[in-house]
């Protein structure tokens, strides 16, 4: 495999301008939500709302002010499909239309996909999304296409301060522990890492630098794998089965000792 | 806060409500006559047929079901070659696509087990039929019939557990409650059609006598699934939670364990009424688990 290749994003120095957003959905010739005819949803400026078919980098705004608005700060975050190195998502497609790529990103292969949205069930970040165009599910590529060129994806190439950083994977992720080594010199002690080691799904290749809990930029804490429900449920299906089973057979047996009781009690009569 | 809150609704809707209430039915019934046709007495050669006919049509029903769900429905075949390599298409790991290959080779099994029962009664005449119904061939057919039918009744729960959705993956009991379920409507489906006929006074007994007990198994089952759900139950402190008491609970479980105690008090509707309960509740027990969990 060539280089595992991914984003590394440093939300402390996003400034909101949905330039990531833009140069994703020119890039990948994404629609307009509704046809241009989008609606305000009254959640700061998010007009995106969330990650779905056409929208595959979504920028959040978490407005964190006192009631009297004297003191404050914003959280800007740019969303993007975290292509895990355990993702979920391939692990349950049926059809194979999920795949791994050669820079160890995670795509979708559109002619492939039937639409049976286990993918989308299956996501802990709730990245996926049926596309309208297409009718298959959609989510963001890593510029696939743009990474066999030898070019970088469009959002990091249009990200006008560098919060979205594109490279080698080891190399992000010395980038950014320096990075929140830095803040903490400078007395931003909340910040850390997400999903920059093994223990996040086996690591995500779209890491974050992140100054507060994951809940409260829409990211859930301990994201895990679909599998693993597999083997107690199918553990205590199993079960049910054989207790289904002896249950049916110990009534096949029951009533035929009462047809015999009911036959012998008739004899004597 | 359950992390299951934060993935997205696959908007599995009211296709697939009945797809599970189907499907059930079509595994269930299988399994249940399977039991009969390999332990059963001559006299329930009728309920036997019947179940195999419920279960061709309810699978039938439901294969169209899954593919109409699609959004790209044409393409229903790619769950089974890869249309790129034309390579078999399966995970064993993904209950989607183990399910897949399941629902296909249990319609398989069902088609063949409905003719052959076709030839049983004479309506169709091909003596290889017969030969499949008795001996070493017809306990294969019956035995494999009735485990894929515990399978397609049962991987439905479990692939919505195997997910990361909210209510769904946070429990593993989903498995074996929608194999009691499915056990318990096409229990009531056989019941209503038997007592419709008028055939088979000795296997609707046991299918009472079996029923009552898949009830009272359900019942726990759904309390134990509803304590391992932990603090996600409170979704439904909500209209969810009203319908699942009183749709799954009480008309579903409850009032047909009452019907069950007593035999007389509805008269000679009693067992069709208790049918007709447990197939309501079994209904609604799929509207809930899939559509309170894609509400949020």
């Amino acid at each position: 495999m060539a280089q595992a290749l991914g984003f590394f994003t440093d939300t402390t120095v996003c400034i909101g301008c949905k330039a990531c957003e833009v140069a994703c959905k020119e890039w990948n010739q994404l629609p307009a939500t509704n046809g241009g005819a989008n609606t305000l949803s009254g959640d700061s400026y998010d007009n995106t709302r969330r990650l779905d078919g056409i929208h595959w980098r979504h920028v959040r705004f978490v407005e964190q002010f006192t009631p009297d608005r004297s003191e404050g700060r914003w959280l800007l975050m740019s969303d993007v499909c975290k292509h895990c190195v355990q993702a979920g998502c391939l692990e349950v497609c049926p059809t194979g239309a999920i795949i791994r790529t050669e820079f160890d990103t995670v795509v979708i292969r559109s002619e492939v996909c039937n639409g049976c949205r286990d993918c989308i069930a299956a996501c802990p970040f709730g990245v996926i999304e049926i596309s309208p165009v297409s009718q298959t599910a959609q989510k963001c590529t890593l510029c696939y296409d743009r990474l066999q060129a030898g070019l970088e994806p469009a959002c990091s190439k249009a990200c006008p301060t560098d919060s979205i950083q594109f490279g080698p994977i080891d190399q992000l992720r010395r980038r950014a522990r320096s990075r929140v080594q830095q803040l903490h010199g400078q007395g931003e002690t909340r910040a850390y890492l997400y999903g920059a080691d093994e223990n996040m799904l086996g690591g995500l290749n779209s890491f974050y630098l992140l100054v507060d809990q994951p809940a409260v930029y829409g990211l859930p804490t301990n994201p895990q794998l679909p599998s693993r429900h597999l083997a107690w449920s199918t553990a205590f299906s199993a079960l049910g089965a054989a207790v289904l089973g002896l249950f049916g057979l110990l009534g096949l047996r029951k009533r035929r000792m009462e047809a015999i009781a009911a036959r012998q009690e008739a004899a004597r009569v | 806060m359950s992390d299951t809150f934060f993935s997205a609704p696959p908007r599995w809707e009211w296709l697939i409500i009945w797809y599970f209430f189907l499907g059930g039915i079509a595994g269930g019934s299988y399994f249940l006559v399977a039991l009969l046709d390999l332990w059963g007495e001559p006299e329930d050669r009728p309920t036997v047929r019947l179940g195999y006919y419920v279960a061709f049509v309810a699978i039938v029903l439901s294969g169209l079901l899954l593919v109409i769900d699609l959004s790209r429905p044409a393409r229903f075949w790619h769950m089974m070659i890869m249309p790129d390599r034309g390579r078999l298409m399966f995970k064993y790991w993904s209950p989607m696509s183990f399910g897949s290959w399941i629902v296909l080779g249990f319609g398989g099994l069902a088609s063949l087990a409905a003719l052959v029962a076709l030839e049983e009664e004479g309506r169709v005449r091909w003596s290889p039929l017969g030969r499949l119904r008795r001996g070493v061939p017809g306990i294969i057919l019956t035995g494999l019939g009735g485990l894929s039918g515990i399978l397609v009744a049962g991987y439905t729960g479990v692939l919505l557990s195997v997910s990361n959705r909210i209510l769904w993956a946070d429990t593993d009991l989903l498995g074996v409650l929608f194999l009691l379920s499915g056990t318990s409507t096409a229990a009531a489906t056989l019941i209503l059609l038997s007592c419709w006929r008028g055939t088979g006074a000795a296997a609707v007994q046991w299918l009472s006598w079996l029923h009552s007990r898949t009830l009272v198994l359900e019942l726990l089952v759904l309390a134990a699934l509803v304590v391992s759900l932990g603090s996600v139950a409170r979704i439904w402190l909500s209209a969810w939670g009203g319908l699942l008491v009183t749709g799954v609970v009480f008309i579903g479980i409850l009032l047909p364990l009452v019907l069950h105690a007593r035999p007389r008090l509805l008269g000679h509707l009693n067992v069709v009424a208790g049918a007709v309960l447990v197939l309501t509740g079994g209904f609604l027990w799929r509207v809930v688990i899939v559509l309170s969990a894609q509400q949020i």
